[in-house]
């Protein structure tokens, strides 16, 4: 048995040893939010933030996460500052305003992906493109796109999600 | 995936003694490649034994015999080691290796330990409708009669092209760095350089490690010659792909001449590919592009290539060239 705080709610499961942490929450726990897409950690659909750091679940054993707090990207949803309820997330409003998905399958790993990388911006992590390591990094378009580079969108709505991010980001760095 | 015990032991020690009194136990760490492996068959384990929880994750810095080391626990998520600060400004070429791995989500997973003892990316060695000497000893090589563009260039053996997937242990064998191996008769210390192993007839052995040997720290030594380093990386597409081929590099210079130098190459063969024929002839003599050429090709002078992965010889000469031009150019700003 092991416990899960997911969007705010402890949950307890029983898992098998093999089982991972995305079919734990799918399959056993019904939050569907998290997507399963290559299953092999090449896509970042099944993203979410774990510990507060956006983390794939379909490369990690559900054992092995045990006492783990999970927010996906429908407990975003009333996380924004100063949000209530069922107020959308800034990075989620974001993502509507600029069109940034086309099927909505990849959209949920996105936005959380999102969210955990404008919190590395904030806290000034360097990336691959960045260029003075021990400066504090903007967010270009170049550093968006590396830093959104573990997120696949198989209908090539990348346009839309950089302008989205791109609006998130100067609201958090603004 | 067969059935599997999974054990979560309090210490290193316990976790080591796990291990090794199985026959078939793994550790698992950051899991960004076991728990693939596990869903693909590629591996097979009865027993997992978990040291992610391991507390293995701070980085300080200490004294060694040699001078000031930073000593980075094996469970430290490559993503905080990337950005601490330390690290960016006396080892750049480490940090620099880090941000050029995986993605941003697998480097909040991967850990130190665990990016070390990855396992190669060779498309054989994940197939298992193909034959594979690592996956499967005595069973034959298809990577040598078959797509054979990522293949190794140096240090093969007849038995397995396989290259070595970490940018990390580039880096770290650029820097001289140190593991820190606790085992059943306690703990030792391997260079970077020794912990790799060429294939030979053993290419199911990556390291040279033995049953139940677990990482449980780095050293990084903070020398003035690390000041100067940095990572390129060559690969297909402009980020999220193993490397095509790679450099490590760091450069001492006293006006124009090489006073120290190293080089490390990656996408090149079994291990981290430490190129010390290559520094011997650039030391104290001038930095010119002309010397780093000569330089690179002295050490691929037994390169061995085929027509598919020839062009690995010029590109990563060429890279180096790229590397060193740069650290000199940065140390004359």
């Amino acid at each position: 048995m092991i416990k899960l705080t997911i969007d705010g709610t402890e949950r307890e499961v029983s898992v098998d040893t093999r089982t991972t942490l995305l079919d734990a929450l799918r399959e056993r726990l019904d939050v569907t939010s998290p997507k399963k897409g290559c299953d092999h950690g090449q896509c970042g659909s099944c993203t979410v933030l774990l510990d507060g750091r956006r983390h794939l679940t379909c490369l990690a054993l559900a054992v092995s996460y045990d006492g783990s707090d999970i927010v996906t990207a429908d407990g975003l949803a009333g996380a924004g500052d100063g949000a209530e309820g069922d107020d959308l997330h800034p990075v989620q409003e974001a993502f509507l305003a600029h069109d940034g998905y086309q099927c909505g399958y990849c959209t949920p790993g996105q936005v959380c992906s999102a969210v955990g990388m404008l919190d590395e911006l904030k806290e000034g992590h360097p990336s691959h493109v960045t260029e003075d390591l021990e400066g504090s990094p903007e967010p270009t378009d170049e550093e968006l796109r590396e830093r959104m580079s573990g997120n696949l969108c198989r209908c090539g709505a990348y346009v839309g999600i950089l302008d989205a991010v791109r609006e998130a980001a100067g609201e958090v760095t603004a | 995936m067969r059935e599997l015990a999974y054990l979560r032991p309090d210490d290193a020690a316990a976790a080591v003694a796990a291990v090794a009194d199985h026959p078939n136990a793994m550790f698992l760490a950051g899991g960004t490649n076991l728990v693939d492996h596990l869903k693909l068959g590629v591996t097979a384990p009865e027993l997992l034994v978990d040291v992610r929880g391991l507390p293995h994750d701070d980085i300080v810095e200490h004294d060694g015999p040699d001078g000031p080391v930073l000593c980075v626990g094996a469970a430290v998520r490559n993503s905080d080691l990337a950005a601490h600060p330390l690290l960016r400004s006396r080892v750049p070429a480490v940090s620099r290796a880090l941000l050029a791995g995986a993605s941003p989500q697998i480097r909040h997973q991967a850990t130190t330990g665990g990016n070390l003892l990855q396992r190669t990316r060779c498309v054989y060695f994940q197939d298992l409708s193909t034959p594979c000497n690592k996956r499967e000893p005595g069973a034959g090589c298809s990577a040598l009669e078959g797509y054979g563009r990522y293949n190794a260039v140096l240090g093969a053996s007849d038995d397995c092209v396989a290259v070595h997937p970490s940018d990390l242990a580039v880096a770290l064998a650029a820097v001289d760095a140190v593991v820190v191996v606790l085992g059943v008769d306690g703990e030792r210390r391997i260079p970077l350089v020794d912990l790799h192993r060429l294939p030979g007839d053993r290419p199911d052995l990556d390291t040279t490690l033995a049953r139940g040997d677990l990482v449980t720290s780095v050293e990084i030594p903070l020398t003035d010659l690390a000041r100067r380093s940095t990572y390129v990386k060559a690969r297909d597409r402009a980020s999220y792909a193993f490397a095509l081929v790679s450099v490590a590099g760091a450069l001492d210079l006293d006006g124009d001449t090489v006073r120290d130098v190293r080089i490390a190459w990656g996408g090149i063969a079994h291990k981290p590919w430490r190129a010390t024929r290559a520094e011997d002839a650039l030391r104290g003599g001038p930095l010119t592009e002309e010397r780093v050429r000569e330089a690179a090709e002295a050490e691929l002078a037994d390169a061995r290539t085929t027509e598919q992965n020839a062009w690995k010889v010029p590109m990563v000469r060429n890279a180096t060239v790229q590397v060193l031009t740069a650290l000199a150019e940065e140390a004359h700003r």
